[in-house]
């Protein structure tokens, strides 16, 4: 077991899967000579050359039409988006051509690709760099989308995402950037669309995504400590294939469900989970399904106005102890 | 003459939604389809019919799928904005204005990274030129020196717009080469030989690791931009004098002044109609697509599935 830090998980994810599989390419803005804004991909280009790792246009639809163009004539490609609010300037590629070709083909050809951003909020960077787009990514039929929240989720799951025949949309949050876990050494890759237990308890179900996480786990250490509530913990890790399984078991063991999304409030995903407990488990829950969301506003820039609409572990603490009531 | 019969088809009601015709355009298709390797690629608009059958394409698929049969090259989950045959280099035809243009340069890119000598061809429209897809294309296409030809048919109008009232310079393609460091080719759509000889020209140029070329080749739609639109926005005279111009007769002219024989001509326009006949007579017999395939091949594993 390594430390890594979150960041240094990404680089490290892509180099694994390069040395494996040379048509794995890398392609984005500012991320092969200078090894990313977020430092994310340094040293990629030093050990694979400017030719697997290259520096692209500020053009957004340039680089996923080249990835989508790429991936159905023989290469695995991963494009950054740098932030993943840009989204919007090349959504019609992501949406219309990447996720639609392959159905409106009848399976003529697929599209082993992967798009990268930095997602989410945290860092004080305003409203058009700090959106959390995990939700737009959910709605669109023919896109995976994964959003790890650890270091050690960083690798196994990129390094999936790659290998996948399928096209993912990979949102690292930019505030666990910094953030240190244990990464197993050598290979490795964890499954796509299985969702993580985190902590066990009896009382409530809490299910989290990506900077979500932390902050659930910090809240069932105070409901524990200072409430007697035990709750259980879940990372979902991928939004789309979505593991109703392990989230189903959790909910009718305790049935309580309280999702925590970083997400604008409507249409998040934590209301998609909302709706299939309600429409599958009516029976066993105990109490009302509670979603954590941000607002529904753009995110602001001051700290103490970004902290404040965050979802924060207080936050949560609060609605837990009022469902358990 | 399977594109007049897709129009035929569509006043009959048997071709639903929608359907954009080439029908003036065909030099380009022909002139292009000769000059490509069998496995180089070919990106393409809704109106896409013509570059899609001279892939090799089947066209009792192409009809079927304006149809919306099982027979269909999409078993009708496409239509005919969206004719694909991956197995002939026809790489899609895309309805999101301008959007096919990285993908192209994406397939070049491809091809130049696995060194396999392919080149990828890209046709669109004059209007397209318009929107951000062409230029943010064009800069990287040439900065990565991509083995891509793009190719505008300016047919004059955009929907129901003619091209000039919207756009900054006159000649679309031509006049927007010298932003990327590409030289202006601007030739006669209509002249299937010129066509051909400079589609060959810019085809041996990207093959060679020259880098792409942005050709505008100047041409008519007889028609109107789409399903039963007469096009009445355009002036009488200017239709009299394009359709003088059709490629078609002309260079049958032309063929005959090199001493093919008429009948030779007549025996080919008779295999041409035996096939859209059979073609069309088979689309017609087949079956609507299975509902059951509704929900398929969203994922590479066949299925749609989004939870476990
Ligand atoms: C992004 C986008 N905007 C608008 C349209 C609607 N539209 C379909 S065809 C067309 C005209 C395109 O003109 P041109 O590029 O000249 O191609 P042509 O139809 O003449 O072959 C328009 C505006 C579209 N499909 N996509
Ligand atoms: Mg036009």
């Amino acid at each position: 077991m390594a430390q890594l830090s979150y960041r240094e998980a990404v680089s490290a994810a892509i180099s694994q899967e390069m040395r494996l599989d040379d048509r794995v390419v890398f392609i984005g803005e500012d991320v092969a000579a200078a090894g990313g804004v977020f430092k994310t991909t340094e040293g990629l280009q030093a050990e694979f050359g400017p030719v697997r790792v290259r520096d692209t246009p500020i053009a957004e639809q340039a680089i996923l039409g080249a990835a989508m163009g790429a991936a159905m004539t023989g290469l695995r490609p991963v494009a950054e988006i740098m932030f993943s609010d840009f989204f919007a300037v090349c959504w019609d590629i992501v949406v219309n051509q990447i996720a639609k070709t392959r159905f409106m083909s009848a399976g003529q050809c697929s599209f082993p690709l992967v798009i990268r951003s930095a997602n989410g909020g945290g860092a004080r960077f305003g409203a058009q760099h700090s959106q959390s787009v995990e939700n737009w990514a959910m709605a669109v039929p023919g896109l995976k989308v994964v959003a790890p929240s650890s270091p050690a989720d960083v690798k196994g799951l990129l390094a999936a995402s790659i290998r996948d025949p399928d096209p993912v949309l990979f949102f690292e949050q930019k505030s666990l950037y910094g953030t240190k876990g244990e990464v197993p050494d050598g290979e490795c890759v964890e499954p796509l669309g299985k969702a993580k237990v985190l902590r066990e308890g009896s009382d409530v179900t809490i299910v989290g995504l990506a900077a979500m996480v932390p902050k659930a786990l910090k809240a069932a250490e105070i409901l524990q400590d200072k409430h007697g509530i035990s709750a259980t913990v879940i990372d979902v890790r991928s939004l789309v294939p979505l593991d109703t399984t392990t989230i189903f078991e959790s909910v009718s063991a305790t049935g309580r469900l309280v999702t925590v999304e970083e997400n604008p409030r409507l249409c998040g995903w934590g209301a998609e989970v909302s709706s299939l407990v309600a429409e599958e488990l009516f029976w066993d829950l105990e109490g009302p399904i509670v979603r954590v969301t941000t607002p529904h506003i753009p995110l602001p820039s001051a700290d103490a106005l970004e902290d404040a609409v965050l979802p924060s572990v207080d936050r949560i603490v609060e609605n837990v102890v009022r469902l358990a009531d | 003459m399977m594109e007049q019969r897709a129009y035929d088809l569509f006043m009959q009601n048997l071709v639903k939604g929608t359907s954009h015709l080439a029908l003036g355009q065909e030099a380009v298709a022909a002139g292009f389809g000769e000059a490509m390797r069998s496995d180089d690629y070919t990106f393409c608009t809704y109106r896409g019919h013509n570059h899609t059958l001279v892939r090799g394409a089947s066209m009792t698929g192409i009809l079927g799928e304006l149809m919306g049969r099982e027979c269909g090259l999409l078993n009708g989950k496409g239509g005919s904005m969206h004719l694909m045959s991956v197995e002939h280099g026809a790489m899609g035809s895309y309805a999101i204005i301008g959007a096919h243009m990285p993908i192209a340069a994406g397939a070049a890119w491809s091809a130049q990274y696995r060194e396999s000598g392919q080149v990828a061809v890209c046709f669109f429209g004059d209007g397209t030129t318009n929107i951000g897809a062409f230029h943010e294309s064009l800069n990287f296409a040439a900065v990565w020196s991509l083995p891509v030809v793009y190719v505008c048919e300016n047919n004059l109008y955009m929907e129901y717009t003619p091209i000039g009232d919207v756009t900054a310079v006159k000649n679309p393609g031509a006049d927007r080469a010298s932003a990327y460091g590409l030289e202006p080719i601007l030739i006669d759509g209509n002249d299937v030989d010129l066509v051909y000889a400079t589609a060959q020209a810019a085809i041996a140029k990207a093959r060679d690791g020259g880098g792409p070329s942005l050709l505008e080749v100047q041409t008519y739609r007889h028609g109107g931009h789409s399903r039963a639109d007469p096009g009445k926005y355009r002036p009488d005279e200017e239709v009299k004098a394009w359709l003088a111009r059709d490629p078609i007769p002309a260079y049958r002219k032309q063929l005959l002044a090199a001493g093919v024989s008429d009948s030779t001509l007549d025996t080919i326009d008779q295999e041409v109609s035996d096939r859209v006949d059979a073609a069309e007579a088979t689309a017609r017999s087949s079956s609507p697509p299975p509902l059951d395939i509704a929900d398929t091949d969203l994922w590479a594993d066949g299925t749609s599935t989004w939870r476990t």
